[in-house]
Parts: structure tokens; C-alpha cells; sequence
């Protein structure tokens, strides 16, 4: 019996020291990519919150405030931390830059705001962004950093009118294109001017796609890394026409869907000419980026914030809208919006609010930060920032230039966003596997009702 | 002799006795940290409602009474009790069986104990990606997926919980075994015990405070899943009802408190935490059931 014991004994701590072991290993893990990427362009890597505390010793120097921005790109982190380096140097205000992993922006930002040391500077992105946060945001009207943008198009205002949040950077969506490779078969860019033409395309080069090498669209997965370029991107396009020119200030309780057919002509024409059988797209593993850089496709759906990541592959690429058959759309150009708007703490001390403020407008003036900051963030729309050398965004303001109209983010109403956009991932699995009526009515359903149930999870 | 060594126990019991809050101090800290108040503290937070911990209201039993009318975690009770129960079963079988044929002078059973005891040291999160890549990369020959259809789902967990546990109870299974007095053994194969009885009427008898320990903690870790549920499936399929309301049929207990917290109406927090709160109840409750009944059936030598 004795012995018995201790040998049980023996069991039960290597049982317990390998749990707290294991306990360990799995906390680390979750770190990686996890959940829905709201917006989650390639750098997961850089991910995992961390921080560079410059010098945590408060007041050092001009002894008033310190900054501490939790940043929502983990892939302009290494840039963020490097500009906050130099402001500390030249000023001796400490500056914190913290990175959530890509998609978990939310969830840290809640337990970041809790602790004793919030952020003083923060990213309210969206409309269900300022229900939440509102009350933790200083009003920005007619502040130094208000002062100094020069369009009000990116600003978030709350139900009393308080301006919560300024962009500080806007980006654009559509379908990025390999010029290059479109001539390689045969067409030329001018020839894609609606959905018509586009499909004309596509299914072309896709036909030939063993003869030229290279297909017509990448993959479109969805998982978690991707599903957003479409549940959240090109699922705009229905949003945006819905409106009708009359464009949505807050979340509507219902849509109508009236567009459906739209979204699934380009859905359709996307993932039936592409690299990838649709079949196999439920649990993705597929580099989409990878295949558009390496000349394997000619389409690839995502966004500006790519141009750094394809440039040097693809130094052609351009970006075109989300040609989807509605009419007059040959004078459509990209989506441009934004979720980057900054939001200062009015919870944190005065001396903090005024050193963010301080930061801010440093940021947007000073030439060499404005330029680091231009070239990773896009675009800044600031009367004295850098120029920006993007050139998705270049195509963008091309397409106003022409007189055409800009299909603004709608898709940043989606109601609780997560679980929105899972139904919907659920709903497109069934119908890439079986591309049946049936089943796109059930992707109907997850789209158009189930806004309306999220609707009600949320505000009912 | 007999007293001398009586004396020094005493001796040891005494410093023990006096000294010994100084060695319990640091654990007794750590454990009023990182277990009690925090427990406290989610009972209290059940009762409120809050977006952060530090500005919380008092509201009473509301968050309770939504629990209780929410079909979505009614849903994820009976998924995971079913999941508990049938890991359990095949978990402890099969542990108890390799773990038996590893204790027979097996060649290099040193080697075996090892490579099944491995899984165990990789995290829940990365085995559910890697899982999910392998179920697909065979289900994808049949052009579908372990996203598609929810008892793929179901019997992919189980076959992911056994693979990584298998081994952990193995282990606990393999010392209980080593145990069983030799001479009990011997007396079984004299009498002529063939070695079925002996199996069934000495072995098992002998091992069953290791029984105990493994259905305890197959039990409480099938109930308490998450990473694995979260990385494997996430829920999926959901069932999207007309008129838009969905049904996430592979999702566990743990896994829809963790979606509700992170839901963004402002009271679901709340709502969530009563929900754990219920969970724990509930995990406990099975757990100290469990206990007492096994308990009953271990043999002292």
C-alpha cells in the first residue's frame, strides 16, 4: 500500500508538472494567428503583442506624459517602433508601441484598457468600434491633430456628435492585376471595363491556363488568413449598391440583398477560374499572395495595403474595381475607407493626453517620420505628410480623376463583425463544395438575415 | 534503536510545524492570486454588467436568466457532454490497453512508452491546425471537408483528443500496473488463474486508484476542451436556419463562452461570465461525482 502511494504520488506530480508545462505551451500558441483577420494582410509573423518600452523610467527630460499607442497593423510594427525610437531621442517623451497579432486587435485592446497603464493612444475603426469606445475617447474637434487633416471624409463621430476618432490613414480594396501577364494572353487592360469584359478574360485565360502557365484568379480560401477578402471585401459591393447613393451614417437593422446576384457573379467568376478547385478551398493552405507574385495568376483580391509585399515581383500591378454587372459601372473605382483612425484616452492623465497629442501631430509634420510612416501605412491625409507612393492608391485617385465614384466601406457597418462574417465563411463552404441553388440560398440567408439577427444579438 | 528514531520524527514534526507557514507562504500567495481571488471575483463580475472588469454594474441575476434561454449554449452542453462521455471511454480503453501490453517484457517498450507519450508535449492549438490539414488532405479525396459536415467534426476531435491523450494516461496507467504486488500475481497463477481472470479479477482490482485518476481527469479535460475544438473546427458547420439564426454545431461549452465574451453587444460579457461560472459548477460537480464513485470501488491492500 505504501509503496503503492508513492508511486501514485510520483505519477500525480509528473502529472501536474507536465499540465502547468503544457499550460505554458498552450498560452504561447494562441498567440500565433488566431481568429478572424478583420484585416490581416500577409505579416503574421511580426504578430505576437510586444513591445519596445524606450525608455520606461517616466519624465525623463521635459518631465511631463508619456505615449502609449497600441497599434492595430502588425505589419507596419517595425516601423512604428523605430519612429517611436526617434521621437524619444529628439524629445525624451518615453513612447510604447504595442502590436496586437493580427485579428486580435479587439479582444487586446479590452484587456490592454483595463490595466493600470492603458493606452493613451488607440484605433476606434469603425462604427461598432465607437458604441464601445466612445465613452474612453476624447472629443478631437478643433484639436492641433484635427487641424492638420485635410479631408474630414475618415472621421468617426459618435450619436452626440463628438468627434471620436480621425483617420490617419485610408486604404483601398479591389482586384489587383498583373498587366504583364494580361498581355501574355492576349488582351490588353483596356479591354476590362465591366464584368462582361472581365469574365471575357478570366474564363479565357483560364481555359488556356495549361498552355500560358499561369490561371486567371488566385486561390481564395477560406480560412481565417483570407476569408475576409471576401466575406468582408467584395461582400462590400452588395453594401455599397444598396444604398443607393444614400449612404448608410449608422448600421441599418436590416439589408435587403438586393444585390446578391451582383456578389455572386464576381464570387463565382473568382473561385471557378482560378488555380485552386473550389472544393478544396474550405481549409485553405494555399499562399494567394505568393501565387500572385510568383506570375502563377493574374488576379488576386485584396487590397492597398499589398503594394509593398507585390512591388518588387509584380512592379506593374495595378488595382481595378469590383466589376460585378450592375449598370453605369464602368464608372466604378476602388473602395476606399478606412479602419486606422486614432482615438486619444480621455481616461488617461492630462499630462498623457497632451504628450499623444504632441506625438500625433509630430508624426503627420516632421518630413522623416511623415515619409516612414507614408511609406508603410499608404497614404496619410494630412495637410503636411509625405507623399504617398502607393500605387493601388495612385490607381484610386486615377479612377476619380476620370470621374469615377468611390465605393465607400459599407462593409465596416457589419454587425458583430466575427460571428457575421463566420456564418458566412460556414455558408460559402457548403456552397464552394456543391455549387448548388439550394446552397446559395443558404449563403443568401447567412448574408441578408443573418445581418438582421446579428442586428439584434448586438443592439437587441 | 526504536526510540531513538521515534524522537527525531517528533524533532521534524515540531520544525515542521513551526516553520512550515514559510514554505506554504509563497504558494499560498500565488494561489490566492492566480486562483482565488480571480474566483471570487468572476462569481461577483457574473452578477454584472461591464465591458471592463473595472468599471462594472450590479445587476442581479440577469446575465443568469439569459444563460438559461440561450438555445446556443444548450446546444453546446449536450455536444460536449456527448464528447466527454464517449473520449472518455475510448481514452481510458485504449491507454489501459497499451499501457498493459507495454508493461509485458515487450522489446524496446521503452521506445513505445516514449513516442506514444509525445503527442502530449505539442499544444492544442497547433495539433488542431495540423489535424485539420491532415482530415482534409483525406476527406479532400472525396471532395469534402471536416468543415462541411458536423460528425466529421465530432469523431475528428475525438480521434485528435485520443492521439494527444492516450499516451498522458498511459503513463499513469503504466505505474499502477508496475504495483500490482508480485506475489498476489504469482498466488493467481498458482491457483491456476487463467490470464483473463487474472486481468479482470486481480490486475484491474489493483490499478483502480489509477482508474480513478483518469476518468477524472478524461472527464474534466473533455468538458473543459478548447484549443483544440477552437483550432479544428471552430464551431463549424453552422446550420443556418431560415430567417438567419445559426447553429454552431461542433461548438464546445468552452469554446461558446469565449464567442460570447468576445461578441460585441455591451452585455455579453456578462453574460458570458455567468455562463462560466455555470460551467465550473458543472465541471466540478461531475468531477467530485465521479470520485466518490470510483473511489468506492479501489481495493486497499
Amino acid at each position: 500500500m505504501k509503496k503503492n502511494n508513492k508511486f501514485l504520488a510520483l505519477a500525480l506530480g509528473t502529472v501536474l508538472s507536465l499540465s502547468m508545462l503544457a499550460g505554458c505551451g498552450d498560452s504561447a500558441d494562441t498567440e500565433t494567428p488566431a481568429a478572424d483577420g478583420t484585416e490581416a494582410p500577409a505579416a503574421d509573423e511580426n504578430g505576437g503583442a510586444e513591445s519596445s518600452d524606450s525608455d520606461s523610467g517616466s519624465g525623463s527630460g521635459s518631465g511631463s506624459g508619456s505615449v502609449y499607442w497600441l497599434n492595430f497593423k502588425p505589419e507596419s510594427d517595425e516601423v512604428l517602433q523605430d519612429v517611436a525610437k526617434t521621437y524619444t531621442e529628439q524629445t525624451g517623451v518615453p513612447v510604447k508601441v504595442v502590436t496586437a497579432a493580427s485579428g486580435t486587435y479587439s479582444t487586446t485592446l479590452l484587456s490592454e484598457m483595463d490595466k493600470s497603464a492603458p493606452p493613451t493612444l488607440f484605433v476606434i475603426g469603425n462604427q461598432e468600434g465607437v458604441k464601445s469606445w466612445a465613452e474612453y475617447a476624447l472629443d478631437l474637434t478643433g484639436t492641433p491633430i484635427a487641424n492638420e487633416l485635410n479631408t474630414d471624409a475618415y472621421n468617426l463621430y459618435d450619436e452626440s456628435g463628438k468627434l471620436v476618432s480621425i483617420g490617419y490613414c485610408y486604404e483601398c480594396y479591389g482586384i489587383i492585376v498583373n498587366p504583364d501577364l494580361i498581355e501574355a494572353a492576349g488582351h490588353t487592360m483596356d479591354e476590362i471595363k465591366d464584368f462582361d469584359s472581365l469574365k471575357a478574360v478570366a474564363e479565357d485565360i483560364h481555359s488556356r491556363a495549361g498552355e500560358l502557365g499561369f490561371d486567371a484568379f488566385s486561390s481564395s480560401d477560406m480560412d481565417d488568413s483570407s476569408s475576409w477578402r471576401f466575406t468582408g471585401h467584395m461582400a462590400n459591393l452588395e453594401y455599397y449598391y444598396e444604398q443607393e447613393g444614400d449612404i448608410w451614417t449608422e448600421c441599418p437593422a436590416t439589408i435587403s440583398g438586393k444585390y446578391m446576384d451582383n456578389f455572386k457573379n464576381l464570387y463565382d467568376l473568382c473561385i471557378n477560374n482560378s488555380l485552386t478547385d473550389p472544393k478544396e478551398l474550405a481549409t485553405g493552405g494555399h499562399d494567394a499572395e505568393n501565387e500572385f507574385k510568383t506570375g502563377k495568376a493574374a488576379f488576386f483580391v485584396n487590397g492597398s495595403w499589398e503594394y509593398e509585399a507585390v512591388k518588387d515581383d509584380v512592379p506593374n500591378a495595378t488595382m481595378i474595381p469590383y466589376y460585378c454587372g450592375v449598370a453605369g459601372e464602368e464608372k466604378a473605382g476602388l473602395n476606399c475607407g478606412t479602419e486606422n483612425c486614432w482615438a486619444i484616452n480621455c481616461k488617461a492623465s492630462e499630462e498623457d493626453q497632451q504628450a499623444t497629442m504632441d506625438f500625433m501631430v509630430w508624426c503627420v509634420t516632421d518630413p522623416d517620420a511623415s515619409r516612414k510612416l507614408v511609406d508603410t501605412f499608404g497614404v496619410m491625409p494630412y495637410k503636411q505628410a509625405a507623399e504617398s507612393t502607393n500605387g493601388f492608391l495612385a490607381a484610386a485617385n486615377q479612377y476619380s480623376e476620370n470621374g469615377c465614384y468611390v465605393m465607400n466601406w459599407a462593409t465596416n457597418f457589419q454587425p458583430n463583425v466575427d460571428s457575421y462574417r463566420a456564418t458566412l465563411v460556414s455558408a460559402l463552404n457548403q456552397y464552394n463544395a456543391d455549387q448548388s441553388d439550394a446552397n446559395w440560398e443558404t449563403v443568401r440567408t447567412a448574408f441578408v438575415d443573418g445581418w438582421a439577427v446579428e442586428y439584434n444579438n448586438v443592439n437587441g | 534503536m526504536k526510540n531513538k528514531k521515534n524522537t527525531n520524527s517528533n524533532s521534524i514534526t515540531k520544525a515542521t510545524r513551526r516553520w512550515g507557514f514559510l514554505f506554504m507562504g509563497p504558494v499560498l500567495i500565488a494561489f490566492t492570486i492566480g486562483f482565488i481571488w480571480p474566483f471570487i471575483q468572476g462569481i461577483w463580475l457574473s452578477m454584472c454588467q461591464f465591458r471592463l472588469i473595472s468599471d462594472a454594474k450590479f445587476i442581479g441575476f440577469a446575465n443568469y436568466v439569459k444563460v438559461f434561454q440561450d438555445a446556443s449554449f444548450r446546444h453546446a452542453f449536450w455536444y460536449t457532454a456527448m464528447f466527454a462521455i464517449v473520449s472518455l471511454v475510448i481514452i481510458n480503453v485504449l491507454a489501459f490497453m497499451v499501457a498493459y501490453f507495454l508493461t509485458l517484457e515487450i522489446k524496446g517498450s521503452n521506445l513505445f512508452r516514449t513516442v506514444f507519450f509525445m503527442p502530449n508535449l505539442i499544444g492544442g492549438i497547433v495539433l488542431g491546425y495540423i489535424w485539420s490539414m491532415i482530415f482534409d488532405g483525406i476527406l479532400g479525396r472525396y471532395q469534402t471537408s471536416i468543415l462541411l459536415e458536423s460528425k466529421y467534426g465530432f469523431w475528428g476531435l475525438i480521434i485528435l483528443m485520443c492521439w494527444q491523450q492516450v499516451g498522458y494516461m498511459m503513463i499513469i496507467y503504466i505505474a499502477g500496473l508496475q504495483n500490482v504486488p508480485g506475489d498476489i500475481l504469482e498466488a493467481a497463477r498458482i491457483d491456476g488463474a487463467t490470464s483473463l481472470q487474472t486481468l479482470f479479477k486481480v490486475t484491474i482490482p489493483n490499478v483502480m486508484s489509477s482508474f480513478t485518476i483518469c476518468i477524472f481527469l478524461s472527464l474534466t479535460n473533455g468538458f473543459k476542451l478548447f484549443d483544440q475544438n477552437l483550432a479544428l473546427t471552430g464551431g463549424q458547420p453552422f446550420v443556418i436556419q431560415p430567417g438567419g439564426a445559426t447553429i454552431k454545431t461542433t461548438e464546445m461549452l468552452a469554446l461558446n463562452i469565449y464567442n460570447t465574451f468576445y461578441s460585441s453587444n455591451t452585455t455579453s460579457q456578462g453574460v458570458a461570465q455567468a455562463k462560466a461560472v455555470i460551467f465550473f459548477i458543472l465541471v466540478a460537480g461531475l468531477g467530485l461525482l465521479q470520485l466518490g464513485y470510483t473511489r468506492k470501488k479501489e481495493v486497499q491492500q
